[in-house]
């Protein structure tokens, strides 16, 4: 009898840790989402894009609402200038200045390169919360450049995601993702980014420098430069409109 | 003797005339089949060799190795110098560039906004100057459906499935959309010249041709090509001497520490093709043994039959003081003539289908349609001069094998047991 008890004692210990883990990991993911995350915001960056031969570097303005509109512009170099994109649910067109055409990216395609980079159509239209794609588990601690790090292992709960499964190294102090790997279903690991320089801006952390790795590729990666955000801001609703591609 | 047993084998069509259909038989499916798959393997590789691999390539290095993704980021730079310096170097060798792409061919509706999209597999060639021989070699004005060639830039070739497909007629605009050779988005509008069918679906599946140069300025290529494809200018590939050709360029040019520097691959080194080859060397000498096996066989029951038949011939013969060596010397004598006269009517079957198979070919288009591989969908024979000889190789041989097995017979007659017989 007092074996039995000991034996409950324990299964329900282990179920009410199991839980509280849980919860904890939900918890982090949700502090990370609060960070990352935002009602709208602009953002001006530069992506270097490594390539065999040379680099580039190719500045863009984007205007993003929740995770179903965003508007790119591309500034510089002269090549990409004038060439727009714009996101729409899960609906993705390019403006492009010298055919003045808009031609509309699907299929196949969301999966392919974007200007070279490490980064696909698909990494680029993905922007909802975590917590909505993802449940978590905790994994354990570690360090990233001097700061401490939970390490979460998410897996998808919804069947329309680009990464069957992710580790991320969430800053504890901070709650903004340090590291992340994406993985495929059959578990090959896909991507990788290293994300660094966190300031705080509008009461927010923000990682402003995000290097994104192609693991299916051969080459540097792509370092993707934040140099001015902003949250919250006005948008005009115009700008999500295939009419503000062609102005 | 000779003309005794000619005598003989002539006057008793018993004795002749099954071996006889029988070797003919064999000689004809071994000479026609050696034809037909000589024709096929030529066809393919020839088909390759336009299309694909040249009969020798120069790639870079590192283009070499990712060579099924058509990375035009890792193209020749500085092409028409290596150009000129193959062609001073070899000039026994015709030397032309093209670029591969791969993107989305987008069809506009009146506002430029897409229609309808597709994958596109991009081929760029010298379409446009006269001295090019680009697009016989490619056989690309037989393959045109509807429309004609490309007469000035901006203009191009599409698959005439993907035309169908979205409807899209000779005069429309269709974009180009892929990267450019920096990484860059690449858009380019051609204006639709005419639609292709080459009848393989690996080369018809969002085909578009396009003029070199468009290609180079679309994808900001300038002076730089995906590769550099060499053509023996007088002669059909000949392994041999490509062999030594990629060696001595490759000694001379490719540094393996440097992944941009040039790299010569020949035929044979092309996915698959070295399969191809050793298939078309092989297959005549298969196909002769697979014959000589299943023909003896055949024959030695043939044999049996007909010594089963002539057994009281060979018991008179032995009684008359014939020697059974001598009798047995005999029918190995009459096997190798029935194997001549055999193979020669088989030759003269097999060569004159061939023939036939060579000039009017078969069409296959119905079933090569969907396949994967790049191979003709009309299917020739081609007739060698070998194949004049190489059926009475196993015509005679499996004749006389069989003929010797069944003779064995002989020495196991008795001729005390004959005149029992006769008595019976």
């Amino acid at each position: 009898m007092k074996r039995m008890k000991k034996i409950f004692i324990t299964a329900l210990m282990t179920t009410a840790l199991v839980g509280l883990a849980a919860q904890d990991a939900d918890q982090i993911l949700e502090t990370v989402d609060k960070n990352m995350s935002s009602k709208n915001r602009i953002f001006e960056s530069d992506m270097v894009i490594q390539g065999r031969r040379n680099s580039r570097t190719i500045t863009s303005v984007s205007y993003s609402v929740g995770d179903k509109q965003s508007f790119t512009e591309y500034i510089s170099p002269a090549r990409e200038q004038g060439t727009k994109m714009l996101k729409l649910e899960d609906k993705l067109w390019i403006y492009s200045p010298s055919t003045d055409r808009i031609i509309q990216i699907s299929g196949h395609m969301l999966r392919q390169s974007v200007m070279g980079s490490d980064l696909s159509y698909e990494d680029m239209m993905d922007d909802r919360k975590m917590t909505e794609v993802y449940s978590a588990t905790v994994a354990g601690h570690e360090e990233i450049d001097g700061r401490d790090t939970y390490v979460l292992d998410l897996t998808a709960k919804v069947d329309d995601v680009a990464y069957h499964s992710q580790k991320i190294w969430v800053d504890t102090e901070r709650y903004v993702p340090l590291k992340q790997e994406m993985f495929a279903k059959s578990g090959q690991l896909l991507k990788r980014t290293t994300l660094s320089n966190v300031q705080k801006i509008q009461g927010r952390w923000f990682p402003m420098n995000m290097v994104y790795k192609d693991m299916l590729k051969d080459g540097k990666g792509t370092e993707f430069r934040v140099n001015s955000a902003k949250f919250d801001q006005d948008i005009p609703d115009y700008i999500f409109t295939k009419a503000a591609l062609k102005q | 003797m000779i003309r005794f047993l000619i005598k003989g084998i002539l006057r008793d069509r018993s004795r002749s005339l099954l071996p006889v259909i029988v070797v003919a038989l064999g000689v004809f499916l071994t000479v026609f089949m050696s034809g037909f798959f000589k024709g096929v393997m030529t066809d393919m590789i020839d088909m390759n060799a336009k299309f694909s691999s040249g009969h020798v390539k120069v790639v870079t290095r590192a283009y070499a190795e990712n060579a099924d993704q058509a990375p035009i980021d890792l193209a020749i730079l500085g092409v028409s110098d290596l150009k000129n310096q193959l062609q001073s170097a070899y000039p026994d060798m015709e030397w032309v560039e093209r670029i591969r792409t791969g993107g989305l061919l987008d069809v506009p509706d009146e506002n430029g906004e897409t229609r309808g999209q597709g994958p596109a597999v991009g081929t760029a060639i010298d379409l446009l100057s006269p001295e090019s021989g680009e697009v016989k070699r490619m056989g690309i004005q037989n393959s045109i459906v509807k429309g004609r060639l490309p007469e000035k830039p901006g203009e191009a070739l599409i698959s005439d499935d993907f035309a169908e497909k979205f409807s899209v007629a000779v005069g429309d605009e269709v974009t180009l959309f892929g990267s450019t050779m920096n990484g860059s988005m690449m858009f380019h509008t051609f204006v639709v010249s005419g639609t292709l069918r080459f009848g393989n679906s690996l080369i018809d599946r969002g085909a578009i041709f396009m003029d070199l140069q468009d290609a180079q300025i679309a994808l900001d290529m300038e002076d730089a090509a995906s590769e550099i494809l060499g053509y023996y200018k007088h002669q059909p590939y000949d392994d041999i001497a490509a062999q030594s050709l990629t060696e001595s360029f490759n000694a001379r040019y490719s540094v393996e520490s440097d992944e941009f520097s040039p790299l010569m691959t020949r035929l044979a080194e092309d996915a698959g093709m070295a399969d191809y080859l050793a298939i078309a060397e092989n297959m005549v000498g298969l196909m002769i043994f697979i014959f000589v096996i299943a023909m003896s066989i055949v024959l030695w029951n043939t044999g049996l039959l007909g010594a089963l038949r002539r057994y009281s011939e060979f018991g008179v013969r032995l009684a008359l003081g014939e020697e059974k060596k001598h009798i047995y010397r005999t029918t190995i004598y009459e096997a190798i003539l029935i194997g001549i006269i055999g193979s020669f009517v088989g030759t003269l079957l097999g060569v004159a289908l061939s023939y036939r198979l060579q000039t009017h070919g078969w069409d296959f288009s119905e079933l090569t349609g969907n396949i994967g591989m790049m191979m003709p969908s009309v299917f020739r024979a081609q007739v060698t001069p070998s194949m004049f000889y190489i059926g009475f190789i196993p015509g005679v041989i499996a004749t006389v094998l069989g003929n010797a097995l069944a003779g064995f017979a002989i020495y196991k007659r008795k001729t005390a047991r004959l005149f029992h017989e006769l008595e019976v």
